[in-house]
């Protein structure tokens, strides 16, 4: 569904991906762990084209997004994306923050966005928000809506960077059951996190990156118990302790 | 000098009010075209100042260090010398002259307020919404400038109240605004301090209300977010 190809990316000097050839198969669920630094966040931004790329190739759905010419709006509508600060509009209702972009972008009806928009807060339990401004949500809250959003264009694949890491510790639960209930209807997910017990229990492929590259992939059994790379045996050992 | 201050600050309103009345109100209009005009030059300035197309960035650049570079009163000059010259056939009033100065350089100042109103929404914004989807107009016309402008108004009003005292340097060429009638008065009373009491009284008197009102629209609009 994605593939990166020999895919670089330079800040400066600053050398923040060197090289990595990767494909994210429909249906797949991938966390990517790894020191901070190691340029996970840019590595996600770059499925997306939020980064562009130093060089290498990006094609989504056999289209090379790093072509000239392409129509990456029309592609971004089909890959969800959540941020670690949630980026929810502050200006817009929970409801509004919702409907915008598919009534915006694919032109459905308010009514019907409305009505979609509603079933989707339903599932992730925030019902009685609707009507509300986002400065009235928690944290946790906040970042349930900034999921809903995504869902709400119909995306074939979420895309996660860290969507646990700003929130209070009591709130990380309902948003990582979300992020569950997601993978179990099937939906494709990328999600960068540090919530190791997580991604072992939904990834089916954990990628271990370090210093730009992906040092070790591998099944979650894999990679958590049975790691090969002395820098990914490293990492583990800090963060499991 | 201080003798009869009293008595003559009571002479000087008895007699001139009514010219302090209409100098206020030359003053309120000159600052209300010059922020009127100047935000939507301004808008325009900014908008270049953020397009990728080189030349139009420049330029807006260039102009903006220009007129923030030299004095104001040297600006009044030029326009004010310059612009009958340049444009006989239009026939512009003196007021119109300095009008088309204030707002020139009120423009550049605007501009820079406009930036930084745009500069200070979160990026997060934008790139929230163009993962959504939406194209960088949509994202600026939808997501950015509706936050943008709660930083924008309260800078306006702050540019409004500065204005307000920058037109007195329009008086250099009698248009009519309250520190003309100072010097109307001045002539005609032969009192200097009085009659400038009395415009400065005037002056703070419609600052200090519109920085209170200023105030409480940010106020307002930080608690709306
Ligand atoms: N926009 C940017 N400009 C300059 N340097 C950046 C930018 N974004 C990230 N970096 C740098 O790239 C490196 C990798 O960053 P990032 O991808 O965010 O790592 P991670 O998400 O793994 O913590 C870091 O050293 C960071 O400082
Ligand atoms: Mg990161």
């Amino acid at each position: 569904m994605i593939e990166t190809i020999a895919l670089c990316k330079n800040f400066g000097d600053l050398e923040v991906l060197r090289g990595i050839t990767e494909t994210v198969r429909n249906g797949e669920v991938i966390s990517v762990i790894g020191p901070s630094g190691s340029g996970k966040s840019t590595f996600l931004r770059c499925l997306n084209l939020l980064e562009s790329p130093t060089s290498g190739t990006v094609v989504f759905d056999g289209v090379s997004l790093t072509d000239r010419g392409v129509d990456l709006n029309l592609h971004r509508q089909k890959m969800g994306m959540v941020f670690q600060h949630f980026n929810v509009f502050p200006h817009l209702t929970v409801l509004q923050n919702i409907t915008l972009a598919p009534v915006l972008l694919k032109k459905r009806s308010r009514p019907d966005a409305e009505a979609y928009a509603r079933e989707l807060l339903a599932r992730v339990g925030l019902s009685d928000k609707a009507q509300e401004h986002p400065r009235r949500l928690s944290g946790g809250q906040k970042q349930r809506l900034a999921i809903v959003r995504a869902l709400a264009m119909d995306p074939e694949v979420m895309l996660f960077d860290e969507p646990t890491s700003a929130l209070d510790p009591e709130m990380v639960g309902e948003v990582l059951q979300v992020i569950k209930n997601l993978v179990l209807q099937g939906m494709t997910c990328v999600i960068v996190t540090h919530e190791m017990g997580f991604a072992r229990e939904v990834s089916s492929r954990v990628l271990f990156m370090d210093e730009g590259r992906i040092e070790e992939q591998g099944s979650p059994e894999e990679l958590f118990d049975r790691p090969r790379s002395p820098r990914t045996q490293a990492f583990l050992s800090k963060v499991l302790r | 000098m201080f003798d009869n201050f009293g008595p003559n600050i009571a002479r000087v309103l008895e007699k001139y009010w009514g010219l302090f009345l209409q100098g206020a109100g030359y003053t309120l209009l000159l600052s209300f075209i010059t922020v009127f005009f100047g935000t939507i030059l301004g808008s325009a300035l900014a908008l270049m100042r953020r397009s990728r197309f080189k030349p139009a960035n420049a330029l807006a650049t260039g102009y903006v260090e220009l007129m923030r570079g030299t004095p104001l009163l040297l600006q009044l000059y030029f326009f004010y010398f310059m612009l009958p010259e340049l444009l006989p056939l239009l026939n512009l009033s003196k007021f119109a002259c300095v009008s088309i100065a204030l707002v020139f350089n009120s423009a550049a100042y605007v501009c820079e307020i406009v930036r930084a109103g745009i500069q200070a929404v979160d990026p997060g914004q934008t790139e929230a919404a163009r993962t959504l989807g939406l194209s960088a107009r949509q994202a600026m016309t939808r997501i950015v400038l509706p936050q943008a402008v709660k930083n924008i108004l309260p800078a306006l009003g702050n540019e409004f109240v500065t204005v307000i005292k920058e037109t007195s340097l329009a008086s250099t060429f009698f248009v009519g605004d309250l520190m003309t009638q100072y010097s109307t008065v001045r002539g005609t009373m032969f009192l200097v301090l009085e009659p400038l009491v009395v415009v400065g009284v005037i002056y703070f008197l419609l600052t200090f209300f519109l920085s209170k009102l200023v105030n409480s629209l940010e106020r307002r609009m930080k608690a709306s977010d």
